[in-house]
This record gives C-alpha cells, sequence and structure tokens, in this order.
C-alpha cells in the first residue's frame, strides 16, 4: 500500500515526457497501432479463409505456433536484427501475436454457422459475398469480437514487456523499477498495466452488448 | 557493422552442461519446474473447483469471471505484483501461472463433465452406481478428452509465459534472451526460442498420447467403424 502511495502521490509522476499521461499516450498509441494493423490483416483473412474453407491448415498452424513462441525471445531477436532505436522493429512482433487469436476466432466463428442457416441464405436467393457478410458474420460476430479482444489483451501485455527492449509505454515503470530496485514504481506500473488491460476488456464486453444482435445472443 | 552469424554452434556446446548455474541444461530444467508444476498444480484446484461448479451451478458464473480478469492480467504484471510477496525465488512465477493456468482448467472441466451423455448417466445409474463411484468410473473418464484439450492449452502456453519470468530474474531459459540482448549476441536467444517450441511440442504430444491411453474406447470404436 504503501508503495502506492509512494509512486500516485508523486507530483512528478503526473507530468513531463515521463509522467503517467504521457507513458499511457505512448502505450495507448502503440498498442492501437498493432491492434488495427492485425485486425485488418486477420478478420478479412478469417472471414475467406472460414467461407471458402481453403488454408484451414494456415489457421491451426499459426494458433499452435503463437501459443508456443515465446513473446520475450521473439521482441529481443527482432529488435537486434531489425536494429535497436526505432519503433518499428518492435511493432512486427506486437502484430505477429496479436493476429493468430484473430485469425482463428473469425474462421470457427465463421465455420461455426449452422448450415442450415446458410443454405436458407443461399435458398433466399443471396450471392456467395452477401451470405458471407449478411448473414454468417452477424451470427459469427460474438466470436469474432472475442478474437479482438483476446488480442487487445495480449498486444497491450506484449506492449509492456516491449519496454525492456526499449519501447515507451506503461511498462517503462516496471522494468526501470526492476533495474534499479524501486519498487514503488514496479507496483505503480503494474498497477496501471492491469487497470489498462482490464478497461479493454470491459470496453470489449460493451462493444458486444452493442453490435451484437440480439437474435444471435439468443442462440447462446 | 560485422557480420555475426545468427548462430554460434561452439557457444551452445561450450554452455550446454558447463556447471555454472547460467548453463542452458541448468536453465531448462528450472524452466520445465516452472512450467509443469503451475499445470499440476492447476489441475489439482480445478479439478474439486470444476465438480463444486458443476453440482452448485451458481458458483460457476463467479468463479468463470474471477479466473476471466485474473487472465486479462499481462504476466509481467501478477509477477511484478508476486515479487514484492514471494521475493527472488520460482513461485513468483509459478503462482501467477497457476492462476493462468486456471482460467483454462476451470472451464475444462466443467465443459468436459457436461459433455457426458445423459442416457450414459442414466445408464450409471441403472447398474448401480452410487453418486461417487459414477462421477470417478463413469463421468471423469468420459471428460477426460475435454479435460486433456484444455491441459494442452495450459501446457504450451506456461511453457513459453515462463520465460517472461526472466524479466523479473526467474525465467529459465528466458535468461538466455536476456543475455543475448545484452551482449547483441543471436545466439543464446535463438537456442532458448528454439528449446522452449521444441518443448512445447514434446509436451503437447505427450498429452496426445496419454489422452490415447486414458481414452481407449474412442479408437476401439473409430476401428469397428
Amino acid at each position: 500500500m504503501n508503495w502506492l502511495i509512494d509512486f500516485f502521490g508523486d507530483a512528478d509522476h503526473w507530468s513531463g515526457p515521463y509522467g503517467i499521461p504521457a507513458r499511457l499516450l505512448e502505450h495507448l498509441a502503440f498498442s492501437g497501432v498493432a491492434f488495427l494493423v492485425a485486425a485488418s490483416i486477420a478478420v478479412p483473412l478469417g472471414m475467406l479463409i472460414g467461407h471458402t474453407g481453403r488454408g484451414a491448415l494456415l489457421v491451426v498452424v499459426s494458433a499452435n505456433a503463437a501459443r508456443a513462441l515465446p513473446t520475450l525471445g521473439l521482441l529481443v531477436l527482432v529488435v537486434l536484427l531489425a536494429g535497436v532505436g526505432t519503433a518499428l522493429p518492435v511493432l512486427i512482433p506486437l502484430i505477429v501475436l496479436a493476429v493468430p487469436p484473430i485469425l482463428v476466432n473469425t474462421y470457427e466463428g465463421i465455420r461455426g454457422v449452422d448450415p442450415d442457416l446458410r443454405d436458407a441464405a443461399y435458398g433466399m436467393g443471396l450471392r456467395g459475398r452477401q451470405v458471407l457478410f449478411q448473414a454468417l458474420t452477424p451470427v459469427a460476430l460474438p466470436l469474432i469480437l472475442l478474437g479482438l479482444r483476446l488480442a487487445a489483451i495480449q498486444v497491450v501485455s506484449t506492449a509492456t514487456i516491449a519496454a525492456f527492449v526499449g519501447l515507451g509505454g506503461l511498462g517503462r515503470f516496471i522494468i526501470d523499477g526492476i533495474a534499479t530496485r524501486t519498487y514503488a514504481d514496479v507496483i505503480g506500473g503494474a498497477v496501471l498495466v492491469a487497470g489498462l488491460a482490464l478497461a479493454v476488456q470491459f470496453g470489449f464486453t460493451l462493444l458486444q452488448r452493442v453490435t451484437v444482435s440480439p437474435g444471435v445472443r439468443n442462440l447462446r | 557493422m560485422k557480420s555475426e552469424p545468427l548462430i554460434r554452434w561452439d557457444w551452445v556446446t561450450r554452455n550446454w552442461d558447463n556447471g555454472s548455474p547460467s548453463a542452458i541444461s541448468t536453465l531448462l530444467e528450472s524452466h520445465m519446474l516452472m512450467a509443469f508444476l503451475p499445470v499440476l498444480l492447476g489441475l489439482l484446484v480445478a479439478l474439486p473447483l470444476g465438480l463444486a461448479c458443476v453440482r452448485w451451478p451458481r458458483l460457476y458464473q463467479p468463479t468463470a469471471g474471477l479466473v476471466n480478469v485474473t487472465y486479462a492480467l499481462p504476466s509481467l504484471v501478477l509477477f511484478s505484483i508476486f515479487l514484492s510477496l514471494t521475493g527472488l525465488t520460482p513461485a513468483t512465477v509459478i503462482v501467477p501461472l497457476t492462476f493462468f493456468t486456471l482460467a483454462v482448467l476451470i472451464p475444462a472441466v466443467v465443459d468436459g463433465l457436461a459433455s457426458v451423455p445423459d442416457h450414459v448417466r442414466q445408464s450409471a445409474t441403472a447398474m448401480g452406481f452410487r453418486p461417487l463411484r459414477r462421477l470417478l468410473q463413469v463421468e471423469l473418464p468420459v471428460a477426460v478428452p475435454v479435460v486433456l484439450a484444455g491441459t494442452r492449452v495450459a501446457t504450451v502456453s506456461s511453457i513459453s509465459l515462463v520465460s517472461v519470468g526472466a524479466l523479473i530474474g526467474q525465467g529459465g531459459l528466458g535468461n538466455l534472451f536476456i543475455d543475448g540482448w545484452q551482449r547483441q549476441f543471436y545466439t543464446p536467444i535463438i537456442v532458448g526460442i528454439v528449446l522452449i517450441v521444441v518443448l512445447a511440442v514434446l509436451a503437447d504430444g505427450l498429452l496426445v498420447l496419454a489422452q490415447r491411453l486414458l481414452t481407449p474406447w474412442s479408437r476401439a470404436r473409430r476401428d469397428a467403424r
């Protein structure tokens, strides 16, 4: 508790380029960019694979690889290979690790739609693309959103670890605090990241309430 | 910039088992301990808790909510918080990882028991099984595939998550990443990644094998067809 008071009570922590607001903005900017890039790759790809059934192996392999690959090792290797100093190399592992959860859940969502519903949509005269966007996607939306949520949390979490390879953001408090044995900063930083992760989780729960059709919600 | 080969095999042979605490084989051992113990502990907790959630369904919502919240927390956050409680010991990695495995294992136990068909349960009762024996000899064996599927996910992610512990000084093979980063030296990083992935694949394979041995009927039925 004293650590929390030390950390949050310190006026220096609330202003300047190394203050909490600046670090939070950095964290959000990096995570946001990585998340948007990953989503714009994985959602269309997952929908395509789910709809056509081609490339399912890619989905399974990527899911397993993402779970087994150690985040820290990937970060360190990519940044060393690409050159230290710029932010761009750090974004690569962030994106790579965010793609699989979205891809898998989008694929499973589209694939798992009741075949009767698919047939009914075709029977009503809808074409391939219309079936995908107007019938399959709304029904698959809860799973697609679950994938997006898992990816967002993964990105926030990886961005924290990325402070080790020189990325700004909230992870700085934890990494620097460990290096200098300032436990107030370690705990303060951990609480901030935890708050951010829970806010993301909560945000997606709200988004799901708003976007998922009530008819689909009752199915589950 | 000098061109550095991606992997220096002589470094690997020299550091595999040189008796120092940072020898690769020592790191591998501590890595396995910190990865497998959470799964074992997780199973020990998840089985009774899952059973309780099935017996009293009202428990499931709050339990699932709680473990989901834990699962959302970045591993480094939990490691940092436990660093102030358990200090520089393997427990600082093992306890948080146990919470992460619970987030996968509790739903797996609950779904596994829910996957037992009603007619199977009724036949067991009709054959004179009392609730406890029915649970141990009928329901749990039928639930094995779902529980083991969850165990596979928990094991593989546990193996890869241990390495994050290197940031708080307890990471098993993850220490190779820190070492390689500080010396701008690729070999330890690649050795670490490869060993972690191989360990994950082997553990996953063993669990698949375990499932085959534990559920001989699923193969017998396929052969009969």
